[in-house]
């Protein structure tokens, strides 16, 4: 299949960026990832300079990948990286848009690379349940339901790519911190700390200069793990009964 | 010259650990205080060992070339991970745990590391659920349990298909809780060129920032690598893109010992090659040899048929079935250990029974699984257990249930639904179990040089048993290394903090340096990713599956010549000074070809099959593995010579409370 590539490249952080386009002959088996590894294969040749773009496991759950495919983060199907989408999803005679996420908090560094560090700052700030090493009790005194446990992980299961800020309209950073919030929140072993934690959490994104939810669900559409926007729901409970429970810090 | 001291406890095998811990000099916390330990990397093993050291005051720089320490390829471990709990009452010990895996290791790792292992597997699951770590659970709240190959207890832990991903955002939770304590400085996206060693220790790395190329300094007073493994030498492997050997190998280059490089393990259950752009291989977890049956047909003719698309596998009736695994090894069936499971398979693709167009796939079927459990969910709802559409759309969904993202996965890679039909597997490069020789401390050769995780080779011999990488990490980083290192730390607290000023800081940064600069201006005319597909392929053909002495002289060769035209040819675009992901591509390369050297000539040397080393020479008369334990139960460990040959160190293996036998899995 012949496509046409029209890719972001920008130099670095400070320089300005633009599209520039490439064709490509790719076939339906390869990944998307494995046809941008053709292009700079071909680009090196050319002795010029390959695309710069974040991958590494290359199946799904490292959340490495950071492009907006056709104006889709991750590309056009659902529940699906960049990595795991393959170019029989693709029509030979494609024009392919191909730029990094966009928000303010992810600025760019390099082509398709974006800086996201402020989502590891987020979870710093309160992702976490406070217990050192050796100090747990035996795995099986706490019990907890299936339903609980489930919902648990639907929420762990977030990879961190930052695709629901990439789609959000806003650049907002909630589903991700409310999944962080939610798998805590279900589970006993995290209940001790959650209002500190919830309050410490969004004061982070508000600093880190994320943009504030107004419910389009974008996030939810493009998110590659179907990390649900109940998880904002449970946030905002979370948030207003530690800011007017009883259980102060 | 290297020297090698295990130095292995004194006292029984169980009270070893016990007396170790009890025994071993501490830090006072006002002394831990004041020093300082590199941790770089940060999977399973560095985050949890970063976050741990930390926690008991001392002060911690931890590294990694990722963007987040979130991303370390820990994440991508599906199946789960053991512990000795026995919560199934199904007879599990800590005994057992340690045997299986000394037995699964082929007898060639080292006993009183292995029962350590297993006495701390309960505690890390303790550790996990009270991080939170949503671990699968049965209907009363307790933890669930599933079995992995190799052994006939019930013993792995597991989230879903996602345990690694679990465990590891688990460690990070816990290393990012110490990043905004202050305990752990964290530095992203930077990756460690060198180790240095001011007066015989331990003392820094050379570290390049990737973002703007800068050459740094970092000093310690002692160094710790968990940088995982080497699998990536043979370019398609289920290890991610940015795995390597560079930190454990700028470390044998100074000096510390690599032990048994050539045991290496493929995993057979992964999804076939399918083109020539291919970048790597996903791994389709163990755990579904639990319900999935492999199979290829009997008769040459299906094959054939298959392969040109004339007929589906549900076409071949079973009495037409080669249930291989089944027929060869009765009592493990589908659950033997992941070496022979492999060897089975090449056997029967070599055979010419290969059932895709490459003729190097076998089927994993799961069509008996889902009518069982549909039959099973049929009865307990007051169905019709002989109502087969119901039963198989119940199955379906006890299947997904269990495996659900596994069969996604295939699903957007193959474009097959393996609901429907079966999978098509075969057998691709793992995991290492060799890596930087180190003693019971986990200290290599260098003196106050450690290494936990997958780049040490301590615990799993030449196969390595599922289940048990996550375990071993966890095991390093959060119970072992925190005790082991007060060996080293205890005679060092009246040291000050290090200097980068130091002359040993300046020479190792120019050397770097010289090192990269040299690199950037051959100015060939071939990329680095060519270089690594070819080098990836001598390894596969010469060092793989199995490997013969012809085999392994022509692959160090082949090898020397490419390594050769690499120097000559290679082209890096870009500059130092800069985010280049191509120039980290070729200082990992580069080191690639010298550990490629090195796994050649410790397969060579080993004249016996052992675990993932299977020497073709060195067979039975039904081609299993002839272990020669007369003359090779020992760790090879291995001095890299930068001229002439590596040298060869061997620490003897004693075997006090386990028989060595040969494996049988029939």
């Amino acid at each position: 299949m012949n496509l046409k590539l029209k890719i972001w490249r920008q130099a670095g952080r400070k320089t300005k960026g633009q599209f520039q386009t490439y064709s490509l002959e790719a076939t339906p088996e390869m990944s998307f990832l494995e046809m941008l590894d053709v292009l700079n294969e071909k680009i090196i040749e050319d002795k010029g300079e390959p695309v710069a773009f974040e991958h590494d496991c290359r199946e799904g759950i490292c959340g490495s990948c950071s492009m907006v495919i056709n104006g889709q983060a991750h590309g056009p199907m659902g529940m699906t990286t960049t990595c795991q989408l393959h170019m029989r999803h693709f029509k030979d005679g494609d024009t392919i848009v191909i730029e990094p996420f966009r928000a303010r908090a992810f600025p760019v560094l390099k082509d398709l690379v974006v800086d996201r560090s402020s989502f590891d700052r987020i979870i710093q700030a309160g992702g976490y349940i406070s217990v050192n090493t050796g100090q747990a009790p035996d795995g099986n005194s706490i019990l907890v339901n299936q339903d609980d446990s489930k919902e648990a992980f639907d929420a762990a299961a977030c990879i961190g790519c930052g695709a629901c800020v990439a789609a959000c309209p806003n650049a907002s950073a909630m589903l991700f911190a409310s999944a962080k919030v939610a798998h805590l929140a279900f589970l006993p072993q995290g209940k001790v700390e959650r209002q500190k934690r919830v309050g410490r959490m969004v004061a982070q994104m508000d600093k880190e200069g994320f943009g504030n939810c107004s419910n389009t669900y974008a996030c939810e559409a493009e998110c590659p793990k179907g990390i649900s926007v109940d998880n904002i729901a449970k946030m905002n409970r979370e948030y207003f009964s530690s800011s007017v429970g009883s259980q102060k810090d | 010259m290297i020297k090698l001291d295990a130095k292995i406890p004194e006292g029984s095998l169980a009270e070893k650990w016990t007396k170790y811990k009890s025994s071993v000099d501490l830090v006072a916390p006002n002394n831990k205080r004041k020093l300082e330990v590199i941790v770089v990397g940060t999977g399973l093993a560095g985050a949890s060992a970063a976050a741990s050291l930390a926690e008991l005051g001392y002060r911690v720089k931890a590294y990694t070339f990722h963007d987040s320490p979130r991303r370390a390829h820990s994440i991508a471990a599906q199946g789960g991970i053991n512990a000795a709990k026995n919560y199934q009452n199904d007879g599990d010990s800590v005994f057992r745990l340690f045997y299986d895996t000394v037995k699964g290791g082929d007898y060639r790792s080292r006993e009183a590391n292995v029962h350590r292992l297993a006495e701390v597997s309960a505690n890390i699951i303790d550790q996990c659920v009270a991080q939170g770590v949503p671990f699968a659970r049965e209907y009363g709240g307790t933890l669930a349990n599933r079995s992995f190959g190799g052994v006939q207890v019930s013993r792995t832990f597991y989230a879903r298909g996602q345990t690694g991903q679990q465990l590891l955002i688990g460690a990070y939770q816990a290393l990012s809780r110490q990043i905004s304590l202050g305990n752990v400085e964290m530095f992203n996206r930077h990756e460690m060129l060198d180790v240095v060693m001011v007066d015989g220790k331990a003392r820094g790395i050379i570290a390049r920032n990737l973002l703007t190329g800068e050459i740094e300094s970092h000093a310690a007073h002692c160094v710790v690598l968990a940088t995982g493994g080497y699998g990536n030498v043979y370019y398609l492997s289920t290890n991610a893109m940015n795995s390597n050997v560079s930190a454990a190998w700028r470390a044998s280059k100074k000096g510390a010992a690599m032990a048994n490089p050539c045991f290496c393990q493929i995993h057979p259950t992964c999804i076939p090659v399918s083109g020539t752009y291919q970048s790597k291989l996903t791994l389709m977890s163990e755990s579904l040899r639990n319900d999935g049956r492999v199979w290829v047909p009997l008769k040459k003719e299906d094959v054939e048929a298959i392969r040109k698309g004339a007929k589906k596998p549900t076409d071949i009736p079973e009495s037409d079935r080669d249930y291989y695994l089944e027929r060869k090894y009765p009592a493990f069936g589908n659950l033997v250990p992941r070496d022979v499971a492999s060897r089975a398979a090449k056997e029967v693709c070599d055979e010419g029974r290969g059932v895709n167009k490459t003729g190097l796939a076998v089927f994993l079927d799961f069509s008996e699984a889902i009518m069982r459990y549909g039959k099973a969910e049929a009865s307990s709802l007051g169905e019709n257990p002989e109502d087969e559409k119901l039963v198989r759309s119940l199955g379906t969904k006890a299947v997904e249930a269990k495996y659900g993202n596994l069969f996604e996965i295939y699903e957007k890679i193959t474009g097959d639904n393996p609901y429907r039909t079966p999978m098509r597997i075969y057998p691709a490069i793992h995991y290492t179990m060799g890596g930087l020789w180190v003693d019971y401390n986990l200290e290599t050769t260098l003196p106050g040089l450690f290494a936990i995780g997958e780049a040490n080779f301590s615990d799993h011999g030449a196969n390595r048993l599922g289940a048990s990488a996550l375990m071993q990490g966890l095991a390093d980083g959060y119970f072992v290394l925190p005790y082991t290192i007060g060996s080293f730390l205890s005679k060092e607290i009246k040291t000050e903090t290090i200097s980068t000023d130091l002359p040993e800081f300046k020479q190792a940064r120019e050397q770097v340096r010289e090192r990269l600069d040299s690199l950037m201006n051959i100015q060939g005319d071939r990329s680095v990713e060519s270089f690594h597909r070819e080098l990836g392929l001598i390894l596969w053909d010469y060092c793989g599956m199995s490997r013969n002495a012809d085999g392994l002289k022509k692959g160090r060769k082949l090898l020397k010549e490419l390594k050769e035209e690499f120097y000559k040819n290679v082209f890096i675009p870009g500059k130092t000074n800069e985010f280049n992901p191509e120039l980290e591509k070729a200082t990992r390369v580069a080191d690639f070809f010298e550990l490629g050297e090195l796994m050649m000539v410790d397969a060579l040397h080993r004249e016996e099959s052992c675990g993932g080393h299977f020497r073709e020479e060195h067979q039975t008369e039904d081609n299993e593995a002839r272990r020669d334990d007369e003359n090779f139960t020992y760790v090879a460990a291995w001095e890299w010579k930068n001229e002439g040959d590596p040298v060869l160190h061997k620490e003897p293996l004693k075997f006090k409370n386990v028989e060595l036998k040969t494996r049988s899995y029939k």
